[in-house]
C-alpha cells in the first residue's frame, strides 16, 4: 500500500464511501415510500462513485480482479434484470393466477392443463408445426436454388444478390402491410379478371396461410441464400474441376459432391430458419392478425384460424388479459423450441456425419 | 457448338435471375407509386401507373408525417437515438465483457459462458411478461421510469443483445495472440490500458459485424417496444408507430404505403451505402452463431 499516495487513497475511499452513502439513502427514500424523486438519482450517481473508488482502490495484486469486475458488471447486471429474473419469475407465475400485476394464490399445473383443453391453442401449436415444415423445405429449397444462380456465371451477379436479400431488411410488421396490400387489392385484380373471385386470399384460412408462408420466403430467402453462397464458395475449385475431368455432369456435380460438401452450411441454415420460423410474430401480427374461421377443429368453431403460437402467447396475456395463462403457454413454447432445435441439431450432426 | 449451347444455357439463366428479381422488387415499386396516388386511383388500378403525381406524394407524406398517431420525425428520432445508443453501449459493454471472460479461465467466467449461450435459446415470450411487470416494480420503487422511456428500452436492449454480442467477440479474441497483451503489461501497461488501447482498435471488424446484427434487430424489433413503450405512449419507435397508425386508420392505402415509404427509405439508404459491410456482417454473425 505504500507506494500509493494519499491523494489516491482518499479519492478512492471518499468515493466509496459518498456512494455508499448517496446508494443508501436512495433505497431508504425508496423502501419507505417517500416519493422523493431525487432517489432515483442519488442511486445512480452513488453507484457510479462506487465503481470510481473500487477502481482506485490502492492495491497492485487485485487491480487485475477489480478491473474484471468492473468490466463484466454493465452487461451482466442488464442480463440479469431483463432475461434472468423474468424467466424464473415467468416459470413461477406460470404455476399461480397471476393477473400481470399480483398474485393471488397457487394454481399448480391448472393453467398447463387448461391449455390443452383449449381448441384454438391446440390449433395454434398445429399450424406453428405446420409453419415451420413448410418454411424449412421451402425456404431453404428456394435460398439454395437461388444461391446456385448466384454462383454461376452471370453478369450483375452484386446486383441480383443484393437484390434478392433486400426484402430481409425491412421490418416484419411493415412488409406485412405492404402484402396485406397485395394480397387484398393487386391479387384480386387478377383473380377477378381471371376467375371472376374478388375474394382476397386473406379471407380464407387455407389460403392465408400461404399468404403467410409467401411473406415469409420473401422476406427471408434472401439472407439464407448469402449464407449458401459462402457455403458453395468454401468448395475448392479443383475438386469440381476434378469431378468435370471424371465426366461427371451438372447433377451428379450438385449432388454427388456440392451437398455433402455444404453439410455444415445446410445444418446452419436448418437451424436458422427453423427457430425464426416457430417465433415468427410481426408477419403473423401485420397480414393477418391471427384471423381466419376453421369450421371444425375437434367438434370446434374457430376464429384464430391464423393465429401461431407467438401471436396466440401475445393475444392470451395481452389482449385477453390472462396473464398467467400466457405465461404458462409461452414456457410451454420454450420448451417445444428447445427439444426441436436440439434433436435438429442432433440429427443433422449425425447426417453430417453420414455424408 | 458447345460454347452455344454454354451462352444460351447462361442466357436462360440471366432471364431467371431478372424475372426473380423483377418479383422481389416488385413490391417495393409497388409502394412507391402508390404512395404517388390517391385512395381512388389505388383501388382503380393499384399496379397502373395513372394518377401517379409529385404533388400527390408530397400531400400524402405531409397527411402521414403530421398525423398524430404516426408522428413520422418524433418516432424516427426516438428510432435512432435508441439503435445508435444501443449500439455503441453494446459494443462497449459486449466487448469488455468478451474480454475478461475470454482471458480469464476460471470456474466462473465457463459457466457466465455458457449461461449467455444457453440463454439465446430463450424466446422472447417466456420473458415479456414478467419484464413489463418487473420493469414497472423497479421504476416505481427506485423513481426511475423504466417502461415508456428511452434509457429503460436502451437497458432491456442491453440485456437481450448481450448474449449473441459476447458470443461472436469471444470468439475473435480467442484468435488475438495472449503474447501481445503479455508485452504491453511488461512494458507498463495496466490492464485496462491493454485493454482499450490495444485490444479494443483491433476488435473493429468484428464489432461492424455485431453492431450490423443488433442494429438490423433493434431497428426493425416491434414485440419489445410495443411492450415496454405502449401503442398510444409518446415514445414510439418507427414500427410501433406504423402499428399504430396502421391500426387506427380505415384502409387509406395511399397513407399507409407512404408510411412504409417511409419506414423503408432509411434503411434502404444505409443498405446502398454499406451493402458489402451488411451483407457480410449478417453471414458472419449466422456462420459463427
Amino acid at each position: 500500500m505504500g507506494e500509493f499516495s494519499v491523494g489516491r487513497k482518499a479519492a478512492s475511499f471518499g468515493c466509496m464511501i459518498v456512494g455508499l452513502v448517496l446508494m443508501i439513502w436512495g433505497l431508504a427514500m425508496a423502501i419507505a415510500k417517500t416519493g422523493n424523486t431525487l432517489r432515483g438519482g442519488a442511486l445512480v450517481v452513488g453507484a457510479v462513485a462506487f465503481f470510481v473508488g473500487f477502481y482506485l482502490f490502492p492495491t497492485l495484486k487485485h487491480h487485475r480482479t477489480i478491473v474484471n469486475i468492473i468490466f463484466l458488471f454493465p452487461l451482466l447486471f442488464a442480463f440479469a434484470v431483463t432475461v434472468i429474473i423474468p424467466l424464473v419469475l415467468g416459470i413461477g407465475y406460470s404455476f399461480t393466477d397471476w393477473n400481470g400485476i399480483r398474485t393471488k394464490g397457487f394454481v399448480g399445473l391448472d393453467n398447463y392443463m387448461r391449455m390443452f383443453r383449449q381448441p384454438g391453442f391446440l390449433w395454434s401449436i398445429l399450424i406453428t408445426f405446420l409453419f415451420v415444415v413448410f418454411n424449412i423445405i421451402l425456404v431453404n429449397l428456394t435460398a439454395f436454388l437461388l444461391a446456385l444462380l448466384c454462383t454461376s456465371k452471370l453478369k450483375g451477379l452484386g446486383f441480383f444478390r443484393a437484390a434478392y436479400f433486400l426484402p430481409n431488411l425491412i421490418g416484419g410488421i411493415v412488409l406485412g402491410y405492404i402484402w396485406q396490400f397485395i394480397f387484398s387489392n393487386v391479387i384480386t385484380k387478377f383473380t377477378t379478371a381471371l376467375f371472376d373471385s374478388r375474394y382476397s386470399m386473406l379471407s380464407e384460412t387455407k389460403t392465408a396461410f400461404i399468404g403467410i408462408v409467401i411473406v415469409y420466403i420473401w422476406q427471408y430467402a434472401g439472407y439464407i441464400m448469402l449464407i449458401y453462397i459462402t457455403g458453395l464458395n468454401t468448395i475448392p475449385g479443383d475438386v469440381l474441376e476434378a469431378s468435370s475431368i471424371d465426366g461427371a455432369n451438372a447433377t451428379q456435380t450438385l449432388f454427388e459432391i456440392k451437398i455433402p460438401m455444404i453439410a455444415p452450411t445446410i445444418t446452419i441454415c436448418t437451424f436458422l430458419t427453423l427457430t425464426s420460423a416457430f417465433k415468427q410474430f410481426d408477419v403473423n401480427l401485420a397480414l393477418t392478425n391471427g384471423t381466419g374461421s376453421v369450421a371444425n377443429f375437434m367438434g370446434n368453431y374457430l376464429t384464430n384460424g391464423t393465429e401461431m403460437l407467438a401471436l396466440n402467447i401475445y393475444s392470451t396475456a395481452v389482449i385477453n388479459n390472462e396473464y398467467a395463462f400466457g405465461e404458462a403457454k409461452a414456457v410451454l413454447f420454450f420448451i417445444i423450441l428447445a427439444v426441436v432445435s436440439i434433436v435438429q441439431v442432433r440429427i443433422s450432426n449425425k447426417k453430417e456425419v453420414e455424408l | 457448338m458447345k460454347t452455344r449451347e454454354k451462352t444460351s444455357a447462361v442466357a436462360v439463366k440471366m432471364v431467371i435471375a431478372i424475372i426473380i428479381a423483377l418479383y422481389v422488387l416488385f413490391p417495393f415499386f409497388l409502394v412507391v407509386i402508390n404512395s404517388c396516388k390517391p385512395t381512388d386511383m389505388i383501388t382503380a388500378n393499384p399496379i397502373g401507373l395513372e394518377g401517379v403525381s409529385l404533388p400527390q406524394l408530397y400531400q400524402n407524406l405531409k397527411d402521414v408525417i403530421n398525423n398524430t398517431h404516426f408522428l413520422f420525425w418524433s418516432a424516427f428520432e426516438y428510432s435512432v437515438v435508441i439503435t445508435l445508443l444501443s449500439l455503441i453501449l453494446l459494443a462497449l459493454f459486449g466487448a469488455m465483457a468478451a474480454w475478461v471472460i475470454c482471458r480469464n479461465k476460471t470456474r466462473w467466467s465457463t459457466f457466465i459462458y455458457f449461461t449467455f449461450i444457453a440463454s439465446m435459446i430463450i424466446p422472447f415470450q417466456v420473458v415479456m411478461l414478467p419484464l413489463i411487470s418487473t420493469f414497472r416494480d423497479v421504476g416505481k420503487f427506485v423513481g426511475i421510469p423504466m417502461l415508456q422511456s428511452v434509457p429503460g428500452i436502451i437497458f432491456a436492449y442491453l440485456g437481450f443483445g448481450g448474449a449473441m454480442t459476447v458470443f461472436i467477440l469471444n470468439g475473435f479474441i480467442k484468435g488475438i495472440p495472449i503474447t501481445l497483451e503479455e508485452a504491453a503489461s511488461i512494458d507498463g501497461c495496466s490492464p485496462e490500458q491493454t485493454f482499450f488501447l490495444i485490444i479494443f482498435p483491433l476488435l473493429k471488424p468484428v464489432i461492424t459485424t455485431v453492431t450490423i446484427l443488433n442494429g438490423m434487430w433493434i431497428w426493425n424489433d416491434y414485440l419489445l417496444p410495443s411492450m415496454m413503450l405502449g401503442q398510444n405512449g409518446k415514445v414510439k419507435t418507427l414500427p410501433v408507430a406504423v402499428q399504430a397508425f396502421v391500426g387506427s386508420y380505415v384502409k387509406q392505402w395511399n397513407l399507409i404505403l407512404a408510411a412504409a415509404l417511409l419506414a423503408i427509405i432509411p434503411i434502404v439508404i444505409l443498405f446502398l451505402f454499406a451493402q458489402k459491410q451488411i451483407m457480410e456482417g449478417m453471414i458472419e454473425g449466422a456462420v459463427k452463431g
